[in-house]
């Protein structure tokens, strides 16, 4: 989905506008989904990725966690590790990435998979980090100014109000 | 480190190792291993239930093929192949993992993973979760009408959610949890396609991006579900398929 985003921001036909994080200035990070990353188009797809992201975002308020790209690790979400029944051994595989992400100090990981989603989401919650797990399409419609204010439930507080479209109330 | 050295029977054959190899290309240069533990310093899997990708070849190689079957570990590992990245031979421990999970007879599979198999088999839709037809069509226009209630602009810029339309170049696929679980959370990818001027369609057929019959390393169902989605896409005449799991 990506290299779409990526492809159709370089073309004109997705205008998101970064403006919206001049004066917030916050902090986001990027999970490189192991799936599309790593194991099929590698670091061309996580420089797509941060492409996006940095045209959403802003390039000064993205941090990038170390290791990264096709060297990053995984999250342990994938494989089945949700569904497998071994939540403590999921739970303490993701200890790394909790690290990683806590390490960047920003409060926002962008996390282009659905398993990295869910479980970065959880470890936020398990091990105190309080970040939040967004998919990409949350934050590129949120640049885009079109993201409604119930489209919001995987942002923080910080985020309800920000760059909200004129709904038909007002 | 254990106390004792294991005592390997004698003539230990390693029949799971070389059937293994046997299916992949170069054999997964399984024969190669120095041993050098790149793979198992990187691994976060390392150290659970007292193993790591480096002892898990060791295993192989030496025909603890009983140990193998037996162990959790195959499904600690995600198969991520951060191991295979960072090893000097390039040697296929994932692929190995993978074929161990297959050593579980079914109905000894992990219960959250064979159910989620089985659902999804059960539903053209391929949903793991169970998700109908009807329903998935149900959320669907419900959202959009919703969406456009409260954001008028998008009447104007006819925000659309098709289902089956001909011909349409991508064939998108959804995880199950956004029409079942959080719905608003489809709204923001149908108005990015609406802005870029997008021609995609969903299926009636196949819709459902996960694939757990893949994680059990259960070829037929995850071929199945592959299938149906992919034959969809064909009948509709679209030109790519599109993963947004």
């Amino acid at each position: 989905m990506y290299n779409l985003y990526a492809k159709w921001i370089r073309e004109g036909k997705l205008k998101p506008d970064p403006s919206w994080n001049d004066e917030l200035k916050i902090k986001f990070t990027l999970q490189d989904p192991c799936q599309i990353v790593r194991k099929t188009f590698g670091d061309a797809a996580a420089d797509d990725m941060r492409f996006v992201v940095t045209s959403c975002v802003g390039k000064d308020n993205f941090v990038d966690m170390t290791p990264n790209k096709s060297n990053n690790f995984c999250c342990g979400g994938g494989g089945g590790f949700l569904q497998s029944g071994y939540k403590e051994q999921r739970l303490e595989y993701g200890k790394i990435k909790d690290k990683q992400i806590k390490g960047t100090q920003a409060p926002y990981c962008i996390t282009g998979c659905h398993n990295c989603h869910a479980q970065i989401h959880e470890l936020g919650e398990h091990y105190g980090g309080g970040y939040h797990a967004v998919h990409a399409w949350t934050i590129l419609a949120l640049a885009l100014g079109v993201l409604g204010s119930t489209e919001r439930i995987h942002l923080g507080d910080d985020l309800q109000e920000v760059n909200l479209p004129t709904s038909s109330e007002e | 480190m254990s106390d004792k050295p294991i005592k390997l029977k004698s003539g230990s054959k390693s029949a799971f190792k070389d059937m293994v190899m046997k299916l992949l290309p170069d054999g997964g240069n399984l024969n190669d291993c120095l041993t050098c533990g790149a793979c198992a310093s990187g691994c976060p899997a390392t150290n659970m239930d007292d193993m790591d990708p480096r002892k898990f070849l060791r295993m192989a190689a030496l025909g603890m093929d009983e140990e193998i079957k037996e162990s959790r570990w195959p499904w600690f590992c995600t198969m991520c192949t951060r191991c295979m990245y960072v090893c000097p031979m390039k040697i296929n421990i994932p692929q190995l993992v993978f074929n161990a999970r297959r050593l579980r007879p079914r109905d000894e599979m992990p219960k959250g993973i064979l159910g989620s198999c089985d659902m999804a088999l059960s539903k053209p839709t391929n949903s793991a979760m169970g998700c109908s037809q009807e329903d998935f069509e149900f959320v669907v226009e419900d959202l959009l009408e919703e969406i456009k209630e409260e954001y008028p602009i998008w009447e104007e810029r006819n925000l659309q959610a098709p289902i089956d339309k001909e011909g349409a170049e991508f064939f998108i696929n959804q995880n199950s949890r956004e029409p079942m679980i959080e719905p608003e959370e489809m709204g923001p990818l149908w108005k990015i396609l609406n802005l870029a001027g997008v021609d995609w369609t969903y299926g009636s057929v196949g819709w459902a991006a996960e694939n757990y019959c893949l994680f059990m390393a259960d070829d037929k169902g995850w071929k199945e579900l592959t299938e149906r989605s992919a034959q969809k896409c064909d009948e509709l005449g679209c030109k790519t398929f599109l993963n947004t799991e």
